[in-house]
């Protein structure tokens, strides 16, 4: 929720009377709000908080920034089932606790993990 | 990660850590607010980078983790009724009530949804007109004004079976009562940039100047922590207290003026509980009287609401930079991300949970029992 990814405006329409855009970040393209910056042009980059373009961004940072985020697997993080991460984390599926690894690459499961209960 | 040959322009931050280094003549203490980048900072070892009298203790702006107890709790009470559909970001799903959280919730039933962007939740609303759809809407400046446009969109449609249960907090408030705190040892604060590029800066002099510290805008990655320290530090040792904006590329100083416009006509601001904390005087939006209609605690009496904090845990110590994640008895032991006593260890924000993930083989805090070598970061 936190993490704010600057993504690249591909095309801008209009629902129930509102300015949305389709954003790509790296890949993955999502629904975006532009009422906060209505002069947002196709082909711009912005910084982009919870399906809401907030801040332009210059293509160099944008491109920086988005590739850091794909090498740490933050991207996934953001975009990847909410619900399997959460399950991961409760230790349902997956020993690992959080959506990245420990490497910040594929969550690597360790050989045997003790459950934590309480004594 | 401790070695700088991993950072995105090694030498760039072989020499911002020179700097830092050649200007430091005794001991600081710098306060990050944001938990986004207290996690880079852990991640990357940026505090075990820096000059050893540099400290930075990590404040607390982990919107996850200061959302108080009775609110997640009267959102668990809401999401577990039949008639409701609860949308949520992602990472309040394991954030622990009393007793549950609202994993636990859909588990047993509940429709609990999660959206990426709160227009999502309204976009629900207008499929399901016979059920009540509830948004959480919690965060800083940041994720305001979404949750702000999508009810006065709700407004403006007349989609009247949408609601958001609100619990917003902002960050000049609660660095005021850091810096009033007796036990403060903060010397100079490093700004949330994201909050900035919503808000502009001027709510940031004023503070630099009446509590005398610096205040450094400052952005997420690895480099810019470093810049925003580098500013900082450079600041204490000329004895300045200014505030500078070391996240220029997305921050403008008067912020995005249709943000605060809407933020201007959805909500008001009002005393807010912080988990851990306490009471922080105007540290909260709630929506404007001509909202009140889309308030999911007016529109659903919840009630009998019992709150219940583990005692253990010591999450409100940590979240105000008095106690190091380690320090608790419980870190990697009764509180672990699997089974969180506190918020902190919840979100991947949280300080405890960024020093599990990327510090306890290190710190030995944990039983060797508990872990083996692959879960451990790659620092020796």
């Amino acid at each position: 929720m936190c993490l704010a990814v600057p993504g690249r405006v591909l095309d801008i329409g209009e629902k129930d009377g509102t300015r949305m855009a389709t954003v790509d970040f790296g890949g993955v393209q999502k629904e975006v709000c532009l009422e906060y910056l209505p002069d947002l042009q196709v082909g711009e980059y912005a910084i982009v908080h919870v399906g809401f373009a907030l801040q332009r961004l210059d293509e160099e940072s944008a491109r920086q920034t988005l590739a850091l985020f794909e090498e740490l697997g933050m991207l996934q993080e953001e975009f990847g089932d909410p619900w399997e991460q959460a399950a991961a984390q409760a230790g349902a599926d997956s020993p690992w606790p959080f959506a990245d690894g420990p490497f910040g690459g594929e969550a690597t499961a360790p050989q045997h993990v003790q459950e934590e209960g309480r004594p | 990660m401790k070695y700088i040959e991993e950072f995105q322009d090694p030498a760039l931050a072989r020499r911002l850590l020179d700097d830092i280094h050649a200007t430091v003549t005794r001991p600081w203490a710098l306060m990050e607010v944001c938990g986004g980048q207290t996690h880079t900072i852990i991640r990357h070892g940026i505090d075990q980078l820096l000059p050893e009298q540099v400290e930075l203790i990590h404040g607390p702006g982990c919107p996850v983790c200061v959302t108080p107890l009775e609110v997640i709790d009267k959102a668990l009470e809401i999401a577990s009724r039949p008639d409701v559909i609860f949308c949520s970001f992602g990472d309040m799903l394991r954030v622990p009530g009393t007793g549950r959280d609202l994993f636990q919730v859909r588990s047993e039933g509940g429709d609990v949804r999660v959206v990426y962007s709160p227009l999502d939740a309204l976009r629900v609303a207008q499929e399901n007109p016979q059920r009540q759809v509830v948004f959480f809407g919690i965060g800083f400046e940041t994720t305001a004004p979404p949750n702000a446009m999508t009810v006065h969109q709700a407004k403006k449609l007349g989609i009247h079976n949408f609601s958001l249960l609100v619990s917003h907090v902002r960050v000049p408030p609660a660095i005021e009562a850091i810096m009033q705190s007796p036990s403060c040892r903060v010397q100079g604060f490093l700004a949330a940039g994201h909050v900035c590029s919503v808000m502009g800066v001027s709510e940031y002099p004023e503070l630099a100047a009446r509590h005398r510290v610096p205040i450094v805008v400052t952005g997420f990655e690895p480099l810019d922590i470093l810049e925003g320290v580098r500013r900082a530090v450079r600041q204490l040792e000329r004895g300045e207290h200014t505030v500078d904006n070391a996240y220029a590329r997305a921050v403008r100083p008067e912020g995005n003026p249709a943000a605060l416009a809407m933020l201007e006509d959805v909500f008001e601001v009002t005393d807010r509980a912080w988990r851990g904390i306490g009471v922080i005087p105007d540290s909260g939006w709630r929506l404007s009287a001509r909202y009140r209609d889309f308030d999911a605690e007016h529109r659903f009496s919840v009630s009998g609401i019992n709150t219940r904090e583990p005692a253990e845990c010591r999450s409100g110590e940590v979240l105000q930079g008095l106690l190091k994640p380690h320090e608790c008895e419980a870190f990697g032991t009764l509180c672990t991300p699997r089974s969180p006593l506190g918020a902190t260890m919840v979100s991947s924000e949280g300080a405890c949970a960024a020093y599990y993930l990327y510090r306890r083989l290190e710190l030995g805090t944990v039983p060797a029992a508990a872990t083996t070598p692959q879960e451990a970061s790659p620092v020796v």
